[in-house]
């Protein structure tokens, strides 16, 4: 395999695929075990109310259903437990959250029976035959009018506010008094559902004989799950097994411990059968958490010449009713990436959490930082049209500069590296700037209106060193050389569409000269592979693949040892070159780390006092995160008469760091970018007042279509982290986060002639036809 | 029950089924062939299509007693690792799958707008898969590999397998 | 998801169909399935029986004579979509099955099916209305024919009495056509979708019929604006534009997330000059 050092950045075919393109792939819901039942949630039909009753006795009679149980019945059999929150802020509010609602239900979709039957259908129809009665109460919707008082999701709270944060660093008073101008702007995040294209699936079984749990579950974290749920049941955690097996997809949503999977696992133990769950798409809708709901308040100070000096923030963020694993955590990262990447010299925020009456908000692409970026971005447009100057030029003026990485921001992040400048100019050079202004110009006065956005991001992710995280930050790999030289490597990480299979195996094979189809890549069971942190924050090569990256170092290093044994040479005299095991300076003498991993299991002819066996684990524990950035332009059109926004071109200029696999790099952009452009323009989570979710199935919430997305034009920028044996940075949030505003951005380029400055997400053409036929009173042309 | 008989990927079954059963969970839990999956239960993401007589349906909104008398097609039966076929190596050249899972369903689609349209341009492939949501990719890679594979057919290039692939580059 | 259970019954003639669904007041047909079965899966319709009329024969034919179409009521989507004489004598009803949900639902979505199902957002109504289309309906006591203006009464409700079937729909050959649609961006439903159906002497529009979907509680015929086109140049599109103006008036137009009634019914305006530049570009 001459070929062997180009595999690092090479585009290899994923290795994932052809089980995935044949249709023999085994997601949860194709897991089938003898004896298997299954059940079925009753959820709330309120926003608000108190559960006077449920009656599962009509339930219980129906042919085929083998159990039914409310609230009363899991308490009384033993399983009272609270849904855990793993982020904690001082003086936090954690109200309890029961998998099934015990008096009161505070979401709709919040489940408060579950009934168990033979078959799917059987438990369909139970469904129906549990009786409950509620009492509507006044739903909290509105998210700042749920902060300012009444009616409570918690009424023993006597309050709505889970958390206050305030961050305040630099000056941000002298920052405010030498700024020429001050640019106030309401900013609206809205909520989003994440969508994967697999809802929530599992499957349970409890072994009698064994006293032993296996929980299959669509899950991007196992390990971590497991763990929650063997304290959560009391069971030993070796008694519990969680294996995420082929996971169609997690956006965030999937880092998380739902009381589904706890009653499911439960269930399981009680009735000693396996016991499947598989929701379906509407109930994915209103009871997986969603993401974002950010409303921000800011006021940016700036000098004539477009420097940013201060930054005041007061941002409202949207909990829903109750925490699930790391929501009152996600808007606390707002703040701290809101400077982008500029420099300021004063900042001054506070973040208020608030319950409502809808469904959890937690991780979703991106997870408090896309909130940040967007502000910033459009901040940055804002400030460039009050003083009159170009956006672009803005940028440039406020940019950290290329020569000062690492840089401490003013929230006290420190960048580990970038070149802000060059991707900037990378993506002008290739939308070709100029001809794009004249060209606007021109449109304008054929009454067309084409509109141009920047997105200069930059992102945290590579999730991250341990004291600033809610759970462990590392993660974990062991590579085992087998006897026959092929390799057999454990991650950590638990990939669900990432493409770590190839990857890993990619860089395996790169470091230790072992064709790529000799490496095999395990993951995603708790009993297989040792403890990991799982997938998400934009870390499963940042930290999963600088872990493998630790492990093979002590193969080489062990190999070494065994090979400079064989050939009685110093082993500071032999070292892996291309994949080979070498004497320095003497091409004659040659290893392959099969050859080694030979001698190595034989146990015959190895260094005095060495163990035998060829293998590692190694954890990572990352130094800082990682901070990768881009520079995004995007071109629309706003037909005039409609009021619709069509991007015409997209560029994204991204640097990631080390590029393993161009392809699936590239291929992980252009999700981003999907979603983050959906978010702009089409997507948003729509409650009515009574706390109805009106924008509930796939009918009503538009998640973006081919023909509603366009070709996009990638490039990238190579600037490698410091912060990772790889060099790598995170890629799978970056083309979210850096899009949005840009496309906001541009879609307001495009309308400023009608003194349009901004309009809330998404663009939906009535808002935008609105504000171009608005008269002078606001009203429209009729 | 209704009996149905139905025949699947060449093999003809005969099965005794309640009227209200979704073909998509006749061929799932019935046959076992869990290629075809569901991602939605508003004939909305396409992810459980199938060819009905070499026709693209969404096998979530048929009733398998609809199905009797007629001629299925599944993920299962449009190739194998023994022989790709280009829709399915298409997919796998150009990364137009991540998670995987509206994959099936979106390769049937394909092969059944090629069948109408063999030589699509990206605004028709884009309005030809229309019924099929995908989360990952933005569809980006999903038009490179109609297109791929749209050339690949007119080329009539023969079926090729998994090992024969396995491990190139991209194309 | 899963649809209450029901009984199933395929019948192999029309009569056999129509004795099975006399009988019964809570027995629904089926002919494709896709307006009705999303609504089962949902069980927002819990049919007790199924009378699946896919076996009938010339349920399924498009005839056309030169002049008139006849198109049975289980014609597909897709199928017409393909018409080669619908393309060239109807355009309106081939620009409305090429743009009807999406190929696998146009696949087995039928014509019958979305007409009887009277949804308010349908594309077919206002097509229907604009080509001036007769349904033909199959009762126990014979056939009758209905006007398209007469059979779309309202939100989910048609002319089609209980133990009624609709067989055929036929309209007259109408070149100058177009159907025009802007599709709601999650549903692929038509948030607006007008069809103007022209009758052009010359350079200028005789007759015009122009019908609105989407906007209100039913497809409408736009009576002023068929009105103010009379006369109009066909080539002129400020003209076109002008007459096309309050497409929706007097309509109380639907709200959504997606578009306010008020959006709805200026949209009405546009897309009704869309479809009637459409239609005299063919004239």
């Amino acid at each position: 395999m001459s070929t062997i050092p180009s595999m690092i950045g090479s585009p290899i075919r994923r290795r994932e695929d052809p089980r995935l393109i044949t249709g023999r792939a085994t997601y949860v819901d194709d897991v089938k075990m003898v004896g298997t039942v299954y059940a079925a949630f009753v959820r709330s039909p309120y926003g608000h109310a108190k559960v006077r009753s449920v009656d599962v006795s009509a339930a219980k009679e129906r042919p085929g259903v083998v159990a039914a149980y409310a609230a009363a019945d899991l308490i009384a059999a033993g399983l009272n437990v609270s849904i855990p929150v793993a982020a904690d802020l001082p003086g936090l509010k954690k109200p309890a959250h029961p998998p099934l609602a015990i008096d009161e239900v505070r979401f709709v979709g919040e489940p408060v029976a579950v009934v168990v039957a033979n078959t799917p259908y059987a438990a369909r129809d139970a469904v129906e035959a549990v009786a409950v009665e509620y009492d509507q109460l006044e739903a909290a919707i509105d998210l700042e009018k749920a902060a300012a008082g009444p009616p409570y999701v918690h009424e023993d709270l006597g309050t709505n506010v889970a958390f206050v944060m305030p961050v305040k660093t630099g000056d941000p008073e002298a920052a405010f008094a030498e700024a020429d101008v001050v640019v106030k702007e309401r900013i609206v995040n809205q909520r989003l559902i994440p969508c994967p294209m697999e809802p929530r699936s599992m499957l349970a079984h409890w072994d009698t004989g064994a006293a032993h749990l296996t929980l299959w579950t669509s899950t991007q974290i196992p390990h971590l799950l497991r763990t929650n749920l063997a304290l959560l049941l009391g069971l030993g955690e070796i008694k519990v097994r969680v294996i995420a097996p082929e996971v169609g997809g997690g956006f965030g949503a999937k880092l998380n411990l739902y009381g589904e999977e706890i009653v499911v696992s439960w269930l399981s133990t009680q009735l000693g059968r396996p016991v499947k769950y598989i929701e379906t798409r509407s109930e994915n809708f209103a009871a997986m958490t969603h993401g974002r709901d950010q409303i921000q308040y800011i006021e940016v100070g700036a000098k004539k010449d477009g420097t940013i000096t201060g930054l005041r923030m007061k941002i409202f963020a949207n909990l829903g009713a109750y925490h699930q694993l790391l929501t009152p955590g996600i808007p606390t990262f707002t703040p701290l990436m809101s400077p982008g990447c500029y420099k300021l010299t004063g900042f001054d925020c506070e973040v208020t959490g608030v319950f409502t009456n809808t469904m959890a908000t937690d991780a979703y692409r991106g997870a408090g930082r896309p909130e940040a970026t967007f502000m910033i971005e459009r901040a940055i447009d804002l400030v460039a049209l009050e003083l009159g100057l170009d956006p672009v030029d803005v940028r440039r003026k406020n940019f950290i500069g290329s020569g000062e990485f690492p840089f401490t921001t003013i929230t006290g992040l420190t960048y580990d590296s970038g070149n802000y400048a060059a991707s900037l100019d990378k993506a002008l050079e290739l939308v070709d700037y100029k001809g794009l202004r004249a060209k606007q110009e021109e449109l304008r006065k054929q009454g067309r209106y084409l509109g141009i956005g920047f997105s200069t991001y930059v992102e945290v992710c590579g999730m991250g060193p341990s004291a600033a995280m809610p759970a462990p930050g590392w993660d974990s790999a062991q590579v085992r050389v087998e006897p026959t030289g092929s390799v057999t490597v454990m991650t950590g990480i638990s990939p669900h569409g990432q493409g770590e299979e190839t990857t890993f195996a990619q860089i395996v094979s790169a470091e230790l000269g072992v064709p790529i189809d000799s490496v095999s890549v395990i993951h995603g069971d708790t009993d297989k592979v040792q403890y990991g942190v799982g997938t998400f924050g934009s870390r499963g090569t940042a930290v999963g693949g600088a872990a493998l990256k630790l492990a093979i170092d002590s193969i080489q290093a062990k190999a070494v040892k065994i090979a400079a044994h064989q050939w009685e040479a110093n082993p500071d005299d032999v070292e892996y070159k291309d994949g080979k095991i070498t004497v320095k300076g003497d091409p004659s003498k040659s290893m392959t780390t099969a050859e080694v991993g030979f001698t190595a299991f034989r146990g015959v002819g190895l260094p005095p006092g060495l163990e035998p066996g060829l293998d590692a684990t190694r954890r990572f524990e990352p130094p800082n995160f990682v901070y990768p950035f881009g520079a995004h332009v995007c071109v629309v059109e706003v037909d005039a008469d409609t009021g619709e926004a069509k991007i015409v071109r997209y560029i994204a200029v991204d640097d990631c760091g080390r590029v393993i696999n161009p392809l699936i790099v590239d291929g992980q952009i252009h999700g981003g970018l999907a979603q983050g452009i959906a978010q702009a323009l089409y997507e948003e989570a729509v409650y009515d007042e009574n706390g109805q979710l009106v924008s509930g199935t796939f009918m009503d919430y538009a998640m973006p279509r081919a023909h509603q997305l366009l070709a996009f034009e990638t490039d990238r920028t190579t600037t490698p982290s410091p912060v990772n044996p790889l060099g790598v940075k995170g890629v799978g949030e970056a083309g979210t986060i850096g899009s949005t505003p840009a496309v906001v951005n541009a879609v307001m380029d495009a309308l400023a002639p009608f003194g349009v400055k901004n309009i809330d997400m998404p663009l939906r053409p009535e808002k935008l036809w609105k504000a171009m036929h608005a008269n002078s009173n606001g009203k429209v042309n009729e | 029950m209704e009996t149905v008989n139905i025949e699947v990927n060449g093999r003809s079954y005969s099965n005794e089924v309640e009227p209200r059963l979704l073909l998509v969970h006749y061929l799932r839990d019935t046959l076992g062939l869990t290629g075809t999956h569901v991602g939605c239960d508003t004939s909305s993401c396409g992810a459980c299509t199938v060819l009905l007589d070499g026709i693209s349906v969404k096998s979530c909104t048929v009733f398998a007693a609809q199905a009797g008398g007629h001629a299925v097609t599944t993920i299962e039966g449009i190739g194998n690792s023994g022989a790709l076929h280009p829709m399915q190596e298409a997919f796998w050249a150009k990364h137009g799958l991540q998670c995987g899972f509206c994959t099936p369903g979106m390769i049937v689609s394909c092969i059944d707008l090629l069948r109408r349209n063999p030589d699509p341009s990206d605004a028709e492939i884009r309005a030809g898969i229309e019924g099929n949501l995908c989360r990952c990719t933005g569809y980006e890679n999903i038009v490179r590999a109609v297109r791929a594979a749209a050339a690949a057919m007119k080329a009539d290039e023969p079926r090729r397998s998994v090992a024969e692939l396995l491990p190139v580059g991209a194309s | 998801m899963i649809t209450a259970a029901f009984e199933y019954y395929r019948p192999a003639s029309l009569d056999e169909a129509l004795r099975l669904l006399g009988g019964r007041d809570d027995a629904k047909i089926l002919a494709g399935g896709h307006s009705l079965i999303p609504m089962m899966k949902l069980r927002l319709a819990e049919p007790a029986a199924l009378i699946d009329i896919a076996a009938i024969p010339d349920l399924g034919r498009i005839d056309f004579d030169g002049k008139r179409f006849r198109i049975g009521a289980l014609v597909t989507h897709a199928t017409l979509a393909a018409n080669r004489d619908l393309e060239k004598n109807a355009p309106a009803l081939w620009d409305a099955a090429n743009h009807i949900g999406d190929p696998q639902v146009r696949n087995r979505g039928t014509i019958g099916g979305s007409a009887s199902h009277g949804d308010p957002s349908a594309d077919y109504p206002s097509v229907l209305l604009a080509l001036g289309a007769t349904l033909s309906l199959a009762g126990k006591s014979g056939s009758r024919d209905v006007g398209a203006d007469a059979f779309f009464r309202g939100m989910f409700d048609t002319a089609l009495a209980p133990g009624e079937i609709l067989t055929t729909v036929s309209f007259d050959a109408a070149p100058a056509s177009a159907y025009a649609k802007y599709q709601h961006p999650a549903s692929g439903y038509a948030m607006v979708g007008v069809a103007a159906n022209l009758r052009l002497n010359g350079g200028t529009v005789g007759e015009a019929r122009i019908a609105v979907t989407g906007v209100g509680d039913s497809a409408f015929r736009a009576g002023n604006v068929e009105k103010a086109l009379a006369g109009a140049r066909a080539g002129d599109a400020d003209a076109i534009k002008k007459a096309c103006s309050n497409a929706a008036s007097g309509v109380d137009a639907r709200s959504d997330s997606q578009a306010s009634g008020t959006y709805r019914a200026a949209m009405a305006d546009v897309y009704a000059a869309r479809a009637v530049s459409a239609a005299a570009a063919r004239g």
